[in-house]
């Protein structure tokens, strides 16, 4: 049975889940500070329990992606600034971060930025050592004529792309 | 950021703890301990990625061209993230920390196989290597997702997405150089020859793995072997280039998974190894 005390505190702390959620939502990845790390598909879990402490679960990007220490700090100072004075960050591998995560909106961020989003799903990498790259669009004049230089550009997360049509660099994110 | 009192060093450990709290699941209070088997086999791996990482460090400023200083410098880095989880894993064990288990211990007590620690050589020799690891890992780390132990299973799951591009990023550099120059394809079919002696190792099962295998905790190593060769010959049929067979380092008595190694990687943990040792618990 669920009395009316129980309930109203079950509520209150929704309430607050949903607030903690949306403070740690702001944190940016330091390398790409138009994308939150909601953008990004960073941020797992938020959960604030009956005595205030907030427990958070982020998932690292790449394996020795440096942000993440940053994007960690970020968010024990975002949370604590906001009012919650216990606040735990535990970074959680499984279940493997994939770009199928990044929001729609981090996605238009990311041109806008200057850097071609992921295009298309993980699962569509194919399997062979041997395989054909997809067409990469430039993010600044939208042709498909574009050739790769690097596949690992300034990060990990990223490769090195020229647009032949209007002749610029710009890095892609890789599909992962 | 500014304010934080946190020392950054001292807090990824307190991180990783937490990480392995959580791979355990829920209730499970003092983090994942691995097994004394199973923290041996981490430490094969561990060892594996992190004398690899190493080598491909020493490129930066030294590669045929700025993109390829990036490109395995990046590579480099990832091999180090899944270094740092392994290792962190196996010193569950004892109570050593990832950073103990990297600066402190000495040759004798390091488990990588041979391959990983064989000098970079020309920039083709690297890229041999670097086939034959990255293939290599792949299989391993696709198998390994599956493993019983929850924490090998999602650090092998994780790797294996980074492991896809290292091959990608072999795979094209073998085709070019293969394909490229009269001195590009002498120095490429080189390469091979003198990377293939170390394939076996990679491939040998021991005891250990015999016990951890019959668990579902470990991918018996023998049982990764056709799959690499089909996926060697698919990269090799397009860079016309032969396997070579025959020759083989490997000696069941020995190898770098008993802790008998060849005669570089000595220097190459000093020079990775000096600094901690120099300043013990110092931070940066
Ligand atoms: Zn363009």
């Amino acid at each position: 049975m669920v009395t009316a005390t129980g309930g109203l505190d079950t509520a209150l702390r929704a309430h607050s889940t949903d607030h903690a959620w949306q403070v740690a939502a702001t944190v940016t990845d330091p390398e790409i500070p138009v994308l939150t790390i909601e953008d990004l598909g960073v941020l797992r879990t938020v959960e604030v329990a009956d005595d205030g402490a907030v427990h958070v679960e982020l998932t690292p990007t790449y394996s020795g992606c440096p942000a993440m220490d940053a994007m960690r700090d970020d968010v024990v100072l975002a949370l604590t600034h906001a009012g919650y004075d216990e606040v735990r960050v535990d970074l959680v591998l499984a279940p493997a971060w994939t770009t199928d995560w990044m929001t729609d909106a981090g996605k238009q961020k990311l041109r806008r930025y200057g850097i071609q989003a992921p295009t298309g799903l993980a699962a569509a990498r194919g399997a062979g050592p041997v395989r054909v790259q997809l067409a990469v669009k430039c993010p600044r004049c939208d042709s498909l004529d574009t050739r790769e230089i690097a596949r690992f550009g300034s990060t990990s997360c990223k490769a090195l792309y020229e647009c032949r049509a209007c002749l610029e660099p710009f890095d892609y994110f890789k599909v992962i | 950021m500014s304010g934080a009192d946190l020392d950054p060093h001292g807090e990824v450990s307190v991180d990783r703890l937490a990480l392995a709290e959580e791979l355990a699941g829920a209730g499970a209070g003092e983090g994942a301990v691995a097994s004394e088997d199973a923290a041996e086999y981490a430490l094969r791996l561990g060892d594996d990625a992190l004398v690899l990482a190493q080598q491909l460090g020493m490129w930066i400023t030294r590669a045929p061209e700025l993109e390829e200083d990036i490109a395995l410098g990046n590579i480099g880095l990832d091999l180090i993230g899944h270094a740092r989880s392994l290792l962190h894993y196996a010193g569950s064990a004892t109570g050593r920390s990832e950073d103990e288990l990297a600066y402190w211990r000495d040759e004798p007590e390091w488990r990588n196989a041979w391959l990983f620690e064989q000098p970079n050589g020309d920039f083709a020799c690297t890229i041999a290597r670097q086939l034959v690891a990255s293939l290599y890992l792949f299989e391993l780390y696709s198998a390994l997702a599956d493993s019983t132990d929850p924490t090998l299973a999602a650090i092998a799951a994780k790797s294996v997405k980074e492991v896809d591009y290292h091959r990608d990023h072999s795979t094209q550099w073998v085709l070019r150089l293969a394909g490229g120059t009269e001195e590009s394809r002498r120095r490429m079919i080189r390469g091979v020859e003198v990377t293939w002696p170390y394939v076996d190792e990679l491939f040998a099962d021991d005891e250990l793995t015999e016990r951890l295998a019959a668990d579902g905790v470990a991918v018996l190593p023998s049982t990764l072997r056709p799959a690499f060769e089909s996926a060697v010959d698919e990269v090799f049929a397009e860079a016309a280039l032969e396997r070579p067979t025959g020759r083989t380092a490997y000696t069941a008595s020995g190898g770098g998974r008993r802790g008998s190694h060849t005669e570089h990687l000595g220097p190459l943990l000093a020079e990775m190894q000096v600094l901690a040792r120099q300043h013990p618990g110092a931070s940066w």
